[in-house]
């Protein structure tokens, strides 16, 4: 039987591994909008989690809210991208540097 | 309540007009053409004063929960929704002229404007963390896509990049909080979950991680150091007409998601979220006001000094008594009438293949058009908190909040560091009033604009003149 | 009477909306006809207060006009309390007001900001009797500040000159400090008394008089002091005290009748009204009163050494300003508060009337300021030398003239006193006697007398002014030469009545009043006195160096040369403050200092400011670096601040 705690710390692990990405990455975008779906699904994880142990449907629907909406976020997501390729011939993190301070 | 009641749909009847109505001005807006653009405008607005007249209609006196408790219709949601209008309504108008002048003046702005307007709209009255989180969601992809919404621009672009990832994370991390917080009380909404957290006697480790995770996806939305980074590039590179969005309304369903989230479900564990907003709140207006008077950009400044304002508001709610949040609600709808009357200011002085951004933009302001220089002066005035206008009754009514806890040094850093933030506003008058203009061009904008722009100064000033009234609605809100 | 108190602030702000927002449409005539009725109207309710008030010895009023909000039972409301200081005050402002409208018309006739500047003065004088007239706290601190603000613009009036624009951020930077320690001082009277209006604070005050508090946990200090050093803080700033006195030297760069409305007669009277009207408050406390004595006491002194070496007509006046306000501030600490209102009051005519010929001076010499520069002008300006002379006769204390009963008043007061630092204080003043004689008339022989040092072009253009400068200058040798002679009933008898408090212990007026026999008396009882040789003295000195003996001067400057460098530096205050400012290298203070510095002073990378604002800027730039990773870094860090904020904070609880 796997336990509550196996769950979460899965789902802890997919989200450090997420932000990990997120913040270690320094070459691609795209890398970027990949490793924000991981923390959305590392959440999902404890939400489906909690709701099996609790017995209670209403954290598996609001997986399926999170799984449209993120469909919607990586829609723009991508839009985005391809704007900012379009201007910028690059997708590079460490390019998108021209506003600081 | 097994059935939804169609009485509940009354409720919903400022939402439900909205969307219809967003829907309706996507269509139209299809078979138009960029020159009578102007169609969609005005159907904007009235979807608004529709809005406005819907919700006034059926102005809460009290507390109604309805659809499966996910919905919630009370006086703070009433009030704070009206304010949206208006600030929306001003955004609209103030966009108008700058969006022709540069090719933009298309459908879209408005119907993303809508949506964003929605997106807060649920935000504002939601009572179910689902509730919240669509809210949020249908708020923020509405932004990043107006920010992006000027297709040619590198900067603009680069914002959006910056303001999508950095937002998705911080979304990320209050989806997190909410997971816990559903583990820990088995519910997702906030009134059990209130009753909850409230009946638990010992903190336990799951709940304190929950905790953390909300208050800092919640920093994000505000823009409280060090979840700030956002805030400057965002104001920067997205068109001030977005800036002007982005920098004003959102801030209200900001304030109303902090209550939502900290307040109402987690209101058991107020002393323990006292102390972390106690620390944002701090390094916020230090930070803030600090990094402001090194900026050349005024859209930049205006962006710090958000931050440092975002600290205020924190400082009401931090209280954690009735007076606190009356105040913080106070100082969120204040400062959003501020914040479009100094960004509509640099859309004033913008022309086509001009951006009035820089500081030194505003140098002699007074010689070219006094009445504009004054209305800056009462913005500037009112943000720096300088009585009698509406900015120093809002900081003074923070104030006394905590003082009335005995804060007292927190009381003390924020009024040192606001002294410290007036010498970056007070520049600005000194450039328009003391210094030669570079270009004698007369200010050429349409007349809704002025009237609008006009009338946002003297609400601010009047408001700060008799703060009875909005003062007693905002007090109502929390009895 | 009720609506004749709300008229009196009311006519000077539609006079100042009306010029200010419709200045083109009116034109230059509309802009001062339409002021200068509204300070006119005051004046004139004022006189009508004056009868009510003090000759039909009405009661005092004191109700609210409009409340603004209540707050916890607080009330923050407008409101007037109108007894007979007030009275007196609104006489003064409205009267100098007045005579510095009428003067405007001819000292700014070419200039064209014309209507923005008699918005601006018409505005000042809204505030100031707003500020005088006030019951409460709130509404004292809101004229306290808008009296501040419109000096600021007014400083700043003519934004092309730097060292205008210099003088303004200055006067800003310094009442900042002076009014950070004003709301800290009404704070915690908020605190301690639950109360903004000044009728329930004064009342509650005696029984709070032994309370101590702890504002450094450990240190108990006297409530009652801590609350009057703040506020005196406050009156620091604004009346110019030492060593908040900066920046008034420095303010000479507005138009001249502001000098004389804003810098002389009204705006820094502000602090001394505001020590007086407090006085049940302040005669809690000794340790306030001893501070308040000997600050005052070294400003009368050391300012006025200052004057002696200046070159340019105005600063003189300036210094003597600073100088007198120090006696003002004297009487305060000697709890001779009617005497220091007394000297508010004559010094406002003598020393309006003198920043007036000062101006007419200016003007004849086409906006030339430097006396070295005149001299002779006594033939072709003969109005201006007489009511300058009358105005150094009253300034120096002259037997006579109004000047002298307000001084000598001062001085015996502080002779009187009893509590710590009076014998310091009585030295000082009755040195500073000297001292006032030599430089006033020191800067009168240079002007008036002598040889014709300008230039050809000047002197054939000299001619004594038009009427409407000379006028106001006639109007206000008046007062100057007899408002000392109701010394009598002000000092001696019951004037103030209830308005002033004074402790039964220190009444040292009283003591005087015991044998005093009018005003001849007074006099003659001056002309023998220590006071009286002391100015003579001064005068002597100055006609001796400076007319009979003009090589003396020179001489004089060269073997005192140390002296005279310290004295021209003006004893390197601006210097210790700059020291000060930049010696907490870290300081937000420098930060201020130096960023206001560089950005307002045009050249923007001029001194070694730079280079504090370039380590700013690096420090920004490496936090807001651009990079997306940073800041999601940053976030993150921000995560782990609360997670192990809450960690520390639960071991700990």
């Amino acid at each position: 039987m796997i336990a509550l705690s196996d769950y979460l710390i899965l789902g802890a692990i997919l989200f450090s591994i997420s932000i990990a990405g997120i913040f270690l990455n320094r070459k691609n975008v795209i890398i970027l909008l990949m490793s924000i779906e991981l923390m959305l699904l590392a959440v999902n994880m404890n939400f489906i989690a909690f709701s099996y142990f609790l017995d209670d449907t209403a954290g598996q629907v609001f997986v399926f809210f999170i799984l449209t909406v993120a469909a919607a976020e990586a829609a723009i997501g991508l839009a985005i991208l391809v704007v900012l390729f379009r201007n910028r011939q690059t997708i590079n993190v460490n390019d998108l540097d021209t506003m600081k301070g | 309540m097994n059935t939804i009641q169609v009485a509940e749909f009354g409720l919903l009847l400022p939402e439900i007009f909205v969307l219809v109505m967003t829907c309706v001005v996507l269509v139209v807006d299809l078979y138009l053409t960029e020159r009578n653009r102007d169609v969609t405008y005005v159907l904007s607005l009235l979807t608004l004063a529709g809005a406005a007249l819907l919700t006034l209609g059926n102005y809460p006196s009290g507390t109604t929960v309805a659809m499966y408790g996910t919905f919630v219709h009370d006086p703070m949601g009433g009030l704070l929704k009206l304010f949206i209008y208006v600030v929306t309504a001003g955004v609209f108008i103030y966009s108008r002229s700058y969006l022709r002048d540069r090719g933009l003046y298309k459908g879209e702005y408005y119907v993303l404007g809508l949506f964003a307007m929605l997106g807060m709209m649920v935000l504002v009255s939601a009572h179910s963390f689902l509730t919240i989180y669509l809210g949020l969601e249908l708020l923020s992809l509405s932004l990043y896509a107006m920010v992006a919404f000027d297709r040619d621009s590198p900067t603009a672009s680069e914002a959006a990049m910056k303001y999508f990832v950095l937002g998705a994370l911080a979304s990320g991390m209050l989806l997190y909080g909410i997971s816990m917080l559903y583990g820990a009380t088995g519910s997702l909404d906030i009134g059990e979950v209130g009753a909850a957290v409230a009946g638990s006697e010992d903190r336990s480790i799951i709940l304190i991680f929950a905790l953390c995770f909300v208050v800092a996806g919640l920093a994000f939305k505000l823009g409280a150091v060090p979840f700030h980074m956002w805030i400057p590039d965002v104001y920067h590179g997205a068109p001030t007409s977005v800036t002007l969005f982005i920098g004003s309304a959102p801030k209200i369903a900001a304030f109303a998601m902090l209550m939502r989230l900290l307040a109402e479900s987690m209101g058991g564990l107020q002393p323990d979220w006292q102390g972390m907003l106690a620390i944002l709140a701090v390094l916020s207006l230090a930070v803030g006001n600090i990094i402001a008077i090194a900026q050349t950009n005024l859209k930049r400044m205006l962006a710090y000094s958000t931050i440092s304002h975002m600290g205020f508001l924190l400082l009401g709610v931090l209280a954690g008594t009735p007076e606190g949040y009356s105040a913080a609600m106070f100082y969120a709808v204040t400062y959003a009438l501020m914040a479009i009357g100094a960004f509509g200011m640099i859309i004033l002085l913008s022309r086509s293949g001009f951006e009035a951004e820089r500081l030194d933009d505003f140098r002699g302001l007074n010689n070219r058009s006094p009445w504009f220089a004054f209305i800056m002066l009462i913005l500037m005035f009112s943000m720096a908190g300088v009585p009698p206008t509406v900015g120093f009754y809002a900081k003074l009514s923070v104030l006394e909040a905590v003082v009335a806890i005995d804060m007292v040094w927190i009381a003390l850093v924020a009024v040192f560091f606001s002294i410290i933030g007036a010498f970056y506003y007070i520049r600005v008058v000194k450039l328009m009033y003391f210094d030669e203009s570079e270009s004698d061009e007369p200010i050429n904008v349409g007349m809704d604009m002025r009237l609008a722009i006009s009338a946002n100064g003297v609400v601010v000033l009047a408001l700060g003149l008799f703060p009875g009234a909005l003062l007693s609605l905002c007090a109502a809100a929390f009895p | 009477m009720e609506k004749i108190y709300l008229a009196i602030p009311l006519a000077p702000l539609f006079g100042a909306l009306v010029a200010g927002l419709f200045g083109r449409q009116i034109g230059r005539a509309g802009a001062h006809w339409v002021t200068i009725l509204g300070v006119g109207i005051s004046f004139v309710l004022s006189l009508v207060v004056f009868k009510h008030m003090v000759i039909d010895g009405a009661e005092p009023f004191n109700g609210s006009v409009y409340t603004w909000l209540v707050s916890d039972g607080v009330r923050f409301e407008i409101g007037f309390l109108v007894d007979r200081l007030t009275t007196l005050m609104l006489l003064v402002v409205s009267f100098v007001s007045l005579m510095v409208h009428i003067y405007t018309i001819g000292y700014m006739h070419e200039d064209p900001g014309y209507q923005r500047f008699f918005s601006y003065i018409a505005l000042f004088t809204f505030s100031m009797l707003m500020l005088v007239m006030s019951n409460n706290f709130l509404q004292l601190f809101f004229g306290w500040e808008a009296v501040g603000l419109v000096s600021y613009l007014l400083i700043g009036f003519w934004y092309k000159r730097p060292s205008a624009i210099y003088a303004n951020l200055k006067a800003f930077l310094v009442n900042r400090v002076g009014d950070f320690g004003f709301l800290l001082g009404i704070a915690a009277i908020y605190m301690a008394f639950n109360s903004m209006d000044y009728m329930t604070v004064f009342a509650a005050a005696p029984s709070h008089a032994g309370e101590t508090i702890e504002v450094i946990p450990g240190v108990e200090w006297q409530l009652m002091s801590v609350i009057c050093i703040l506020l005196f803080i406050g009156a620091m700033g604004k009346s110019a005290q030492v060593p908040l006195h900066v920046w008034l030297p420095d303010s000479m760069e507005g138009p001249t009748p502001i000098s004389a409305l804003i810098h002389a007669a009204t705006m820094v009277t502000a602090g001394i009204f505001m020590v007086a009207r407090m006085s049940p408050l302040f005669e809690l406390s000794v340790t306030a009163l001893s501070v308040v004595l000997v600050i005052g006491a070294i400003t009368a002194l050391f300012m006025g050494f200052l004057g002696v070496v200046q070159n340019d007509i105005k600063r003189v006046v300036a210094y003597s300003t600073l100088s007198q306000l120090g006696y003002m501030t004297v009487a305060l600490g000697a709890s001779a508060y009617a005497a220091g209102i007394f000297h508010l009051m004559t010094h406002a005519f003598f020393k309006a009337l003198l920043f007036l010929a000062a101006g007419s001076v200016i003007i004849a010499m086409h906006h030339d300021q430097d006396i070295r520069n005149m001299g002779g002008l006594k033939k072709y300006m003969p109005i201006t030398y007489w009511t300058s002379l009358i105005g150094s006769l009253a300034l120096i204390g002259f037997p006579g003239f109004a000047g002298f009963f307000s001084k000598d008043a001062i001085i015996e007061a502080t002779h009187a006193s009893q509590i710590p630092g009076s014998t310091f204080a009585y030295i000082a003043v009755l040195s500073s006697v000297f001292v006032t004689a030599l430089y006033s008339f020191r800067m009168f022989f240079l002007v008036f007398h002598g040889k014709e040092r300008m230039d050809e072009h000047t002197r054939e253009h000299l001619h004594e002014t038009p009427p409407v400068v000379t006028v106001p200058l006639i109007m206000l040798a008046i007062p100057s030469v007899l408002a000392g002679y109701v010394i009598g009933p002000v000092l001696f008898g019951d004037y103030f009545g209830g308005a002033i408090h004074v402790d039964h212990a220190r009444d040292v007026l009283a003591h005087l009043g015991e044998h005093f026999t009018g005003a001849g008396g007074f006099i003659l009882h001056g002309i023998t006195g220590l006071p009286f040789i002391l100015a003579m003295a001064g005068l002597a000195t100055a006609w001796y160096i400076y007319i009979k003996n003009p090589d003396i001067a020179t001489t004089v400057r060269r073997r005192f040369k140390g002296i005279y460098q310290v004295l021209v530096n003006k004893y390197y205050a601006d210097d210790f403050n700059e020291a000060v400012f930049a010696g907490g290298a870290r300081g937000v203070g420098q930060l201020l200092w130096k960023i206001g510095d560089v950005l307002i002073i045009d050249g923007l990378i001029v001194n070694g400011s730079a280079r504090v604002v370039g380590w700013v800027a690096s420090v920004v730039r490496h936090v807001q670096s651009g990079y997306l990773y940073h800041y999601a870094f940053s976030m993150i860090i921000g995560l782990l601040l609360l997670l192990s904020w809450f960690m520390v904070y639960q071991n700990g609880s």
